[in-house]
């Protein structure tokens, strides 16, 4: 008798959890459905963000020195220094700034005639300035032994400038070739030929002169 | 105690080149099958390695338009632009890149550019710098080299410059200025001094935006010597050349 009532009391408690715990659900199941309705409990506030220069270091500026050899015409050749800065618009062309500076020896006839001199002191020496595009022609690599690989290029380059020479300005076109080697990521190696050609009056009749200058030099890029 | 300072310094200056040393590189994530590496910054250099879809890249450096980056085993290759909008960034999004495009040409502050040209029949060479106050109108500094048969000049010229269509990838303008003209005639010429005249002038020209902070520009220009002598000098100039802006 006992273990009845023993039973119909755990039935009793089972049915009541039972419909305590259906209520629950059902009161869970409202509180969703109300929800739903509404905007989301966590809006994502996520901008997208576009990478700026500032976040990655953009090195396509190029800047350094040169020395060589400028051959003026009717004035001998001699050692030639400058500075250059460049900037690599994209992987096939730049733009140069160059300014360079030689002296100039004595012309053949100053020489044999002994004494007469056609320019005074500070008027032999030659300034240049120029800008010009270059085109990277035939980039690539160097091998050195089998186990180093250097990044060049072979360039052309053409621009316009103004030379300083013998108390006269003279407009000059410049073109030329030259070959980059990358040491490492930012030091470069250069060779580098050019024609600087202007027109001159200096010896009588208007004539158009060649000078020809070859030039070792070195940059960094920044 | 002094030689106990220089050891110090010493130490400072080490300590001060670690930090500096541990720069924290932008990275990306590769979200394509693979992304390839070239050994060089163009289009030509050979592909030496391919990272898998997952990896972590470290960007090191910019040159144009290629990446130099390093994957987490220690490869460093160029990998291009294209490649690089493929990836995402850390958080999950997708990378971009920031560049100037036709929108920055409308809103350019500085200009500084390379003009060539004819002046009379004389070549002319011109650099200049302009600063926008706002989007039509500008300031410009400029200065010219002539190379003249008979002489040759030296032009500072301070010019305002309307730009009515700023946001046109080609667009015109119009200047007026004044300045100064220093004329040397050339020493084979006798009897004939250095001269410094104002120079006045009115312009009209094109300006067309090119690609990323490059613009292409043409200009006629008429000027006015004002001289000594009772008649002034007219004359006919036009310049082409390139700039860039920032």
């Amino acid at each position: 008798m006992e273990s009845r009532f023993r039973i119909f009391l755990l039935r009793t408690a089972c049915v009541a959890v039972a419909a305590i715990l259906s209520q629950g659900c059902s009161l869970l199941q409202t509180s969703d459905t109300e929800y739903t309705d509404q905007e989301p409990v966590i809006t994502p506030d996520l901008e997208r963000r576009t990478i700026t220069e500032a976040d990655i270091d953009s090195e396509d500026f190029e800047a350094g020195i040169f020395v060589g050899v400028m051959s003026v015409e009717d004035f001998g050749s001699n050692v030639v220094y400058g500075a250059r800065a460049a900037y690599h618009i994209s992987e096939d062309f730049f733009t140069e700034a160059a300014i360079g500076r030689t002296d100039t020896d004595e012309t053949s006839y100053e020489t044999l005639s002994g004494g007469a001199q056609i320019l005074s002191g500070s008027d032999r020496q030659l300034t240049y300035y120029n800008i010009s595009l270059g085109y990277n022609l035939l980039p690539g690599e160097a091998f050195i032994g089998g186990s180093h690989a250097f990044n060049s290029a072979l360039y052309i380059i053409a621009g316009v400038g103004n030379t300083e020479f013998a108390n006269d300005s003279h407009f000059t076109v410049n073109v030329g070739a030259g070959y980059r080697f990358l040491l490492n990521d930012w030091i470069a190696l250069h060779l580098d030929f050019r024609d600087h050609i202007f027109d001159s009056d200096l010896l009588g009749s208007d004539k158009t002169t060649h000078n020809l200058e070859g030039t070792g030099g070195v940059t960094v890029f920044f | 105690m002094r030689f106990l300072i220089i050891p110090g310094v010493l130490l400072l200056c080490c300590r001060v080149g670690l930090v500096l040393a541990e720069v924290s590189y932008f990275s990306v994530r590769v979200a394509e099958p693979y992304i390839e590496l070239h050994t060089g910054p163009g289009r030509g250099y050979p592909v030496f390695y391919v990272a898998d879809r997952g990896e972590l890249l470290d960007v090191l450096m910019r040159r144009t338009d290629w990446f130099r980056v390093r994957t987490a085993g220690g490869k460093e290759g160029w990998v291009k632009r294209e490649a690089m909008e493929l990836t995402l960034t850390p958080e999950g999004e997708p990378t971009q890149f920031a560049d100037a495009d036709l929108g920055d040409f409308s809103r350019r502050r500085w200009e500084a550019g390379v003009l060539g040209g004819d002046f009379e029949g004389a070549d002319v060479l011109s650099v200049y710098a302009g600063y926008a106050m706002t989007p039509i109108f500008s300031a410009e500094l400029s200065m010219s080299q002539v190379f003249g048969d008979y002489s040759d000049a030296l032009i500072a010229s301070v010019d305002l410059v309307a730009q009515p269509f700023p946001e046109w990838r080609v667009s015109p303008f119009f200047s007026l200025g004044s300045g100064i003209i220093y004329t040397d005639p050339n020493v084979t010429l006798v009897d004939e001094n250095d001269r410094t005249e104002p120079i006045g002038n009115v312009g009209v020209g094109l300006r067309c935006y090119l690609t990323r902070r490059f613009l292409l520009r043409a200009e006629y220009r008429n000027y006015v010597i004002f001289q000594d002598k009772d008649d002034n000098q007219e004359i006919d100039g036009w310049k082409a050349g390139f700039a860039f802006f920032f």
